[in-house]
This record gives structure tokens, sequence and C-alpha cells, in this order.
């Protein structure tokens, strides 16, 4: 169909251009993911070629002993993932609810903290934990699952972004003043009122706490001790291709878990439910 | 562009009105037409609203005229000239949007300057006639503030003078009125009908507010699924509604079941004359508008009142027919019925709209 | 009344139910999380600076600060700026433009959910993921190195600034690849907000008034985005600046400051002792400072006109 007279104003790009533009840039970010996954399935020494060689090689007793560090390091992290999300759950959730309640001008006070981790390097907590892990270490031994202490003040700015968006999203103060005029207690309100509506954000908050523990890579080793990633580490010397799967599957693992955490707004921006979004917005990469 | 006295009076802002015409035009979205051979001359120094639902193809419809819009065919003309393919940045029109349209990083006399920057008016009377410009919506003295820092009347002033300053051909409002309070509404409206009138410029305002349509506008055309229903006066839509849609959007109406026979409905035992041309014979709606049913206390209809309220210089009364049926009668203040009285109907017995039941 | 009320009733923290209450109790609260980032936020941060301006024995000292005139060192610091910085630039701007150019997607489409997750991911991405990615791709024997000698006779590693620091990947110049990698992302990320907050009635606005497409970027599509441009290009040079693990992954030697700060750890001889890497820390913090400052700078400008 013939269109006159329309003429593109503002911001928005042309069709044909934006899709040039993107398709070219999804396939620059594309190329070294594909370089990765074709190295994790090539022969050895070779430069091309696809076997499955490498993957059997887990299987095999003989050279389990290559991959029991990396075993052990995924444990270690599926662990501190768990406990760093219990410590938000404990530490940082009260808190806010608390701030949003009953305290608003302290929301501020814990917006910054929470997001002074983006400027402290985290090489430099890193320094300032040795000390202080070894003074832990004395009272538990050498344990792993103690770093979430540590991972937890990184994670802080992830933790903390969903959960605000929620808030800011579901109006807590009118929501609390309804529970308690219809006769419900301080904790009947927060219990069967407060957390209901922050389901979703809670949930997308420990999503992204865990995906930073999975990727977290500095403080273990600062810290000497063995995670995914330092496994990983040690891994690609002895067994490069196995390493390089292992890299790609936590990848597809993480993207799918932010899918999901995309749709998941999404669907319910759509729905006009609430307006708030799970986006990491503004939040720099924690590595 | 002409060159203005940087010292001159709010006359300097006056205009020739210029003709607009729209000439059967048709735009579809993805196969959903969202004007279907749209026809509409608006005589210079004109005032039209186009009022309808949303959805019905008012505001398309004006960015269509805008340029902001293609259209897939017809002709625009203004001022007798073929525009449909002069693109929009050329068309020569001031328009005013609904919200949000004020370049948040400019103060106000920035805005208003703007269109005059882009036409390269030095900026000497560049300043003097964004100055001016304000003056006229009556916010001179807050030139240094920014969108933020304003209202949101307030903002609109300034949109409708950055419109008006370059002393477009043609001014079109899309709904400038609808995101603010009720009592800012009435008084804004009234402005831009003042300063049309003074300037006497050609305008083109869009609206779904019956009320606003009817009070700003010389004529109204009300739309329906992407066409005009009825132009008219703002009398003729309310006193001679051509058509139910228009009955039933202008103004409040009851619609009743009645019978028609031979160009005369009976409604409730009381025969009426029909608006326009009327329908086959059969059971037909009607509507009676509320100031054409009367309260009496003797013979009529029986009814119960239901509810009544105060509407200032009026009073407006609902009550309820033996078959249940819920009509509303507009009367005067003084008369004030009590809830549950019994009362009695009567129609003024002016012409009704009609249309067939099922 | 229920007996969960109740009891809580009788508690000064469930005050709330009636009027008057004692305003201290309910900020026992925060006593946890008070506590929490105090032991591993502020605690260590203050550890890791005064590990800088204290001697092996614990006592006070500037000496520390000679570091600082430590060649090598000088050098990565530079290196970790001038990489940071050029990260910085080369992603804010094509991240800017990918911006633009997905306000062509429908804003909840399935592009857009996936663009957002990938982002999220590839930001998140760094380190030793992305350094095997990297090596895949450019290292010696990468699928991109192959290709090029193969199809164009090209050895992309004899394109090295510096011929004697061995592959190009393992230099700052061929760090700045994998470095894009995930700042593009985050330029997305951090500056998509601020393009969709650009209302379309601003582009009607200036087409009404006889402006083009150009004069809509020059007057308002620039200079409104600016401050987030700017903001999102600082937040992208600290990333970069702090990154660690991606450098760690790929060189061993110390070309950049927080893999200096790790050797230098792991050569101190007294367990525990943060002398070098303390000094170290508060470069970077004094550097992150600027960075920061520079950026509260840039905010207080725009703050007239925005909220």
């Amino acid at each position: 169909m013939s269109r006159r007279g329309s003429a593109r104003v503002g911001a928005a790009p042309g069709r044909a251009t934006a899709t040039v533009v993107l398709v070219i840039a999804g396939l620059a970010f594309l190329y070294p993911l594909y370089a990765l996954a074709a190295f994790a399935f090539q022969p050895v020494g070779q430069h091309s070629g696809f076997t499955l060689q490498h993957l059997k090689a887990l299987t095999d007793p003989v050279r389990a002993y290559q991959y029991d560090q990396l075993w052990e390091g995924i444990q270690n992290s599926l662990v501190i993932a768990l406990v760093t999300v219990l410590l938000m759950l404990v530490f940082l959730l009260p808190a806010m609810i608390l701030a949003e309640l009953r305290y608003r001008r302290v929301r501020q006070a814990i917006e910054f903290v929470c997001l002074l981790p983006i400027s402290i390097p985290t090489v430099v907590l890193a320094v300032g934990f040795i000390p202080v892990y070894q003074v832990m270490w004395q009272a538990t031994g050498s344990v792993a699952w103690i770093l979430a202490f540590a991972i937890g003040i990184i994670s802080l700015p992830y933790a903390f972004r969903p959960i605000q968006s929620n808030m800011a999203g579901v109006d807590m103060v009118t929501l609390q003043e309804a529970a308690r005029s219809l006769g419900a207690g301080w904790f009947q309100t927060v219990w069967s009122v407060i957390l209901p509506n922050l389901r979703r954000g809670i949930l997308s908050s420990a999503l992204l706490t865990v995906s930073v523990v999975l990727g977290e890579y500095t403080i273990a080793s600062f810290l000497q001790q063995n995670t995914f990633q330092t496994g990983l580490a040690l891994l690609e010397h002895a067994d490069p291709y196995v390493a390089s799967t292992f890299a790609l599957a936590a990848l597809l693992f993480v993207f799918i878990i932010l899918v999901l955490i995309g749709a998941a707004g999404t669907i319910r921006r759509n729905r006009k439910v609430s307006t708030w979004s799970p986006s990491t917005a503004t939040l720099p990469p924690v590595r | 562009m002409v060159a203005i006295d940087s010292n001159a009076s709010a006359g300097s802002l006056t205009v020739t009105g210029t003709s607009v015409e729209l000439v059967d035009v048709v735009k579809t979205y993805s196969g959903h037409a969202a004007l279907s051979g749209l026809d509409l001359k608006v005589e210079p120094g004109e005032f039209v609203a186009l009022l309808g639902p949303s959805g019905c193809g008012k505001t398309t419809a004006l960015r269509a005229l805008s340029g902001l819009e293609g259209i897939d065919s017809g002709s625009i003309r203004i001022g007798g000239v073929d525009v449909v393919d002069v693109p929009v940045n050329r068309r020569d029109i001031g328009m005013v949007f609904q919200s949000y349209s004020l370049f948040p990083h400019m103060t106000a006399q920035q805005n208003v300057e703007f269109g005059l920057r882009m036409r390269k008016v030095p900026a000497q009377q560049r300043r003097a006639r964004a100055s001016e410009a304000l003056e006229l919506v009556g916010l001179g003295h807050l030139s240094g503030r920014y969108a933020h820092e304003l209202s949101g009347g307030q903002q609109q002033r300034v949109a409708l003078a950055r419109a008006l300053v370059t002393r477009p051909r043609v001014l079109l409002l899309d709904e400038p009125l609808s995101a603010l309070d009720a009592k800012v509404r009435v008084q804004l409206r009234e402005e831009i009908r003042r300063l049309q009138q003074e300037l006497g410029i050609t305008t083109i305002f869009v609206t779904h507010d019956q009320e606003e349509a009817l009070a700003v506008a010389d004529r109204v055309a009300v739309m329906n699924a992407g066409d005009i229903e009825q132009i008219g006066t703002p009398e003729e839509l309310y006193l001679a509604p051509r058509t139910p849609f228009v009955a039933d959007f202008v103004g409040l109406s009851n619609k009743l079941g009645g019978t028609l026979v031979g160009g005369v409905v009976t409604v409730y035992g009381q025969p009426l004359n029909v608006l326009g041309e009327a329908p086959e014979d059969g059971p037909v709606t009607a509507y009676v508008r509320p100031e054409d049913v009367i309260i009496t206390t003797d013979a009529g209809l029986p009814a119960t009142v239901v509810s009544t309220s105060f509407l200032g210089s009026l009073r407006r009364t609902f009550v309820r027919l033996a078959d249940d049926t819920v009509v509303a009668v507009q009367h005067d203040v003084s008369d004030r019925p009590e809830p549950g009285q019994q009362v009695a109907l009567r129609f003024k017995g002016r012409p009704v709209a009609v249309t067939r039941q099922g | 009344m229920s007996a969960a009320s109740a009891a809580v009733a009788g508690r000064s923290a469930g005050a709330g139910a009636r009027k008057p209450r004692r305003r201290g109790a309910g900020w026992l609260g925060f006593t946890p999380f008070a506590a929490y980032t105090l032991v591993f936020m502020a605690v260590p941060t203050v550890l890791a600076v005064w590990g800088g301006v204290t001697a092996e024995d614990g006592s006070f000292t500037l000496a520390n600060f000679s570091a600082f005139g430590d060649r090598s060192i000088l050098k990565a610091f530079e290196n970790s700026i001038v990489l940071s910085l050029a990260v910085a630039v080369a992603s804010a701007i094509l991240g800017a433009i990918l911006c633009v150019m997905l306000l062509a997607a429908k804003p909840n489409g399935i592009l857009r959910v996936v663009v957002d997750a990938a982002s999220s991911v590839l930001a998140q991405f760094g380190g030793v993921m992305l350094a095997f990615a990297f090596i895949a791709t450019m290292g010696s024997s990468g699928m991109f190195t192959l290709w090029l000698q193969s199809t164009f006779h090209v050895d992309l590693n004899s394109l090295a600034p510096d011929k004697t620091a061995g592959p190009l990947l393992y230099q700052p110049a061929g760090m700045f690849f994998p470095y894009l990698y995930f700042s593009i992302p985050l330029m997305i990320i951090a500056f998509m907000p601020a393009v969709e907050g650009l209302r379309p009635q601003w582009g009607e606005a200036v087409a009404t008034l006889g402006g083009g497409r150009f004069s809509y970027w020059r007057h308002v599509g620039a200079p409104v985005l600016a401050p987030s441009f700017f903001g999102a290009m600082i937040l992208i040079f600290a990333s970069a600046f702090s990154s660690f693990a991606t450098a760690a992954a790929l060189t061993n030697s110390g070309i950049l400051i927080p893999v200096v700060m790790q050797q230098d750890l792991s050569s101190e001889t007294a367990s525990g002792v943060t002398n070098i890497p303390g000094v170290l820390a508060i470069g970077m913090i004094v550097i992150m400072a600027i960075v920061m400052w520079a950026y509260s700078v840039l905010q207080r400008r725009a703050a007239r006109w925005q909220r």
C-alpha cells in the first residue's frame, strides 16, 4: 500500500537501518561464543571438527582427579550462593521493609550503602578481606561457605535493585495501612500482605545474587578459596576443552535465569498490574 | 517570514485565516481502517472540534493533517494547496500535544523561541517575539522556568505560545486539556477560545469530551469509525442529532423503548415526532434528553424517585418506572423530590432520535 | 484480637497500631544490616587503606608510597587508565548507537526481552569465561586469528603495538576487545532507560516547529541524553578500571594494576601484611574518587532542568 506524506520524526531509527545494525552487532557478540563452543567440541590438537570425547573424559575414572577441584568448586559455589541469598533475606530485606514502612528517610541511606560496592573496586575490598578472614578462619577453620559474607557485599547492588523497584511499584505504605485498619498486627501485616506483594522482587533479587556468586572470581582468588570460577581457571591448563564446556553451560544457565526474570517482568508490565521492572539498570558488572 | 517590530503589541500575532480541507482521506493500520474516506472542510479563521470516542480516528485525522502521519489516499489542502507531499516541518502548522511536549532542558522562553530558531529569525527578534507570545498566554513572568518547574496548566500555556509564535497558518490541538485538573481545564479552554478569536487563526481541536467541544468550537464534527457522523454548530448537534450515535454521544440521553408507526414514535403511551429520517416501522429505541422529561404530581407515567443530585444551576433526579427502567430527569433546583416519593412523568414533546431495536 | 497481634503489641517494636510510641525501639531493626555492612564493607576498606600507611611492624609510615616511584607500577596504572578510558569512550559510543537502534523494536517485544537478558549476562560475563571465549577467538590459534591468516594472510599478533610482549590478546591493546565485550552490554543496560525516556512528542514538536531530524538530535536528543551518556561512560570507566578477573585469566604479568595487587599480595612474606597492595588500593580509590567527583559535577550541571 502506498503511503504518502509520512515522515519519520524524533529519535526512532528506520526499520532497515536498525535491522542491519542490530544484526551486525548480534553476530559480533555471538562470534566469540561460537568460537568458544566450536573449541569445546574440537578434537585435541585440531582447529576444526566435532567430537564428544572431551565430555566422555568427564566420566573417565582414570582422569577423574583432573576434575575433582572443579566439582568441589561448583559445590562450594552452590553452598556460597545459598548462604548469600539467606544473608540477603536476613540482613537486607528486613532493613528495606522497615525503612519503607516506618523510617522512610533511611531509604536513601540504605540505597547509598547498597550501591557503594559499585564505586569501591572489588580488588580493594579483597585486599581488606584478607585480614578480616584471617580472624574469622581462626574460629571456623578454612571453610569456603564463609566467603558468602564477602560476596554478599558485592552482590548488594544486585540484590537491592529488584526489591527496590518492586517496592516502588506497589504502594507499601497504603497496603500496610489497609492491613492494619483491617486489624492485622505488625507481624501479620508483613507476613501476609507485604511479603506476598514483594515476591517477584525477592525472587529476582535471589536469582541475580546467585548469578553474581557463580561468576565471582576476584574474592575467591585473593582469599585462595576454591570456587566454580577458580576451579575453571585451574582446569584451563589441564583440560581447556572441558573448562570451555562448563563456561558455556554456566553462561547459558545465567542467560536463561535472566530471560525468565525479564519475561516475568514484561508480562506483568503488559498486564498493567504494576510498573516495576527487575532490570539491573545502571549497575556495573561484578568482576 | 515577515520581520516584525520588536515592540509590537499582541496584535502582531494575528493572522489571516487559511482554509483547510480533507478530501476522501483513507488511512489503514494493518487492515484496520483508521480513516475511511474522511471529508472535512474548515473555513478560514474557523474553530472546529473533532469529537469522538477513543479509536474513532480523530487523532489520526489531526496527525494526517499535520503531516506526522502519512495517508493511503485522498487529499489534504491547506489554503487550497495540496500538502500531502509536503513534510511536516514545512507545512507551517502549530501543534499542541496532550502533554509532556515541552523540551525539558530548555526554559519556557527557549521553548517558545525554538520554532523561530528553526526559521533562522535573528536572536533579538526571537527574544522579543517569544516574550510577547508568553505575555499573550499570561506567563511573561515565568519565562525562565523549566518544564518541571511549571504546573500542568502552565506547561500547556507555554506549548500554546510555542505553537503560535511562528504565526502558523493552522493551529492543531490534540487533546491539550485532557491531562489537566477539571478547574484548570475549563479556564484554559476559555482562554484558547478567546485567543483563537483574537488572532483569527484557523484551529482544529481534538477531544473526547463533548462538553469541551460544545463549549469552544464554532462547529463540532462528531466522528465514529473513521468518518464524520455529523458536523454542525454545537446547537445543531445537541438539538437535532441526525444519528443515534450523535444523540448518544453528545449530551445525556435516556434510551427508552418505543414503537414507530409512520414517523411517530410512541414511548410509554406518548407520541413523539422523530428527528431526521425515520427508520422502518416497528420497535425502536428513542433517545430522550433529561430536560425533555417533566416530573408532575398529577396525570402521567407513574414512577418512583430513586435519587436526586444538586448540580448547581439545576437538579438531576433518577426515577424508576413500573418496568424497572430508570429515567434521568433534569429540572429546576427549587423542585426537591424525595427518594421513594411517587411521581408521574411526562415528555415535553420535542422530536427525538430513534434507532431500530435489536 | 489474634494471638500474634496481641503478642506483638506487647513489644515496643510492634508499636504502630496505636498512635503514641517510643520512636527509639524500631531503629533496632536496622542493627543486623548496619553491623553486616560495617564489618564486611567499611572495615575491609579501612583495613586495605590502613595496610597502605603502615610498615610491616604495624607502625604508621608513608614509606609505602615510594611504590608510586616504581616504573612498572606506574606503567600498570597508566595501562589501566588508558585501557579503561579507551574502553569507556568506545563502549559508550557503540552502546549508545545500539540503544537508539533498539528503539525500532517494540518496547515489550521478544527482541527487547532477549537483548535485556543478554546484556545482563554479557555485562556479568567478565573474568574467566570471557577470557576463554577470547582465547578461542583471537588467541594464537583462535578462530578469528586463523581466519585472518588463511583469508588475508595477516598475522593478528603482528598487529600488536608491543612486539616484545607476546600475543596481542595478552597486552592491554588486545584486552581492549574482551573489555568491550562486557562494557557495551553495560552501556546498553545503563543508557537504555534514558533513550527510552525520550518522548515521541519532542520529536513531533520539533517537526511541527519546522525542524528536521538533524535539528532534533542537535537541539533536543543530544542535550537531553548528554548527562546520562557521560554518566554511563564514567560507570564503564569505573567498571573496567576495577576489573580483575578478565585480565588475571589472560595474563600473569602485572600489566594492569589489579593484577599487580594480587601478585604483590602473594609475594608478601608475612601473611596478612598488605602494605604494597594497600598503597595501590589507595591509588585506585583516589582515581575512583576523582571519577565519582567528575560524575557528581556533571549531574549537578544537569540538575537544573532535571527533577
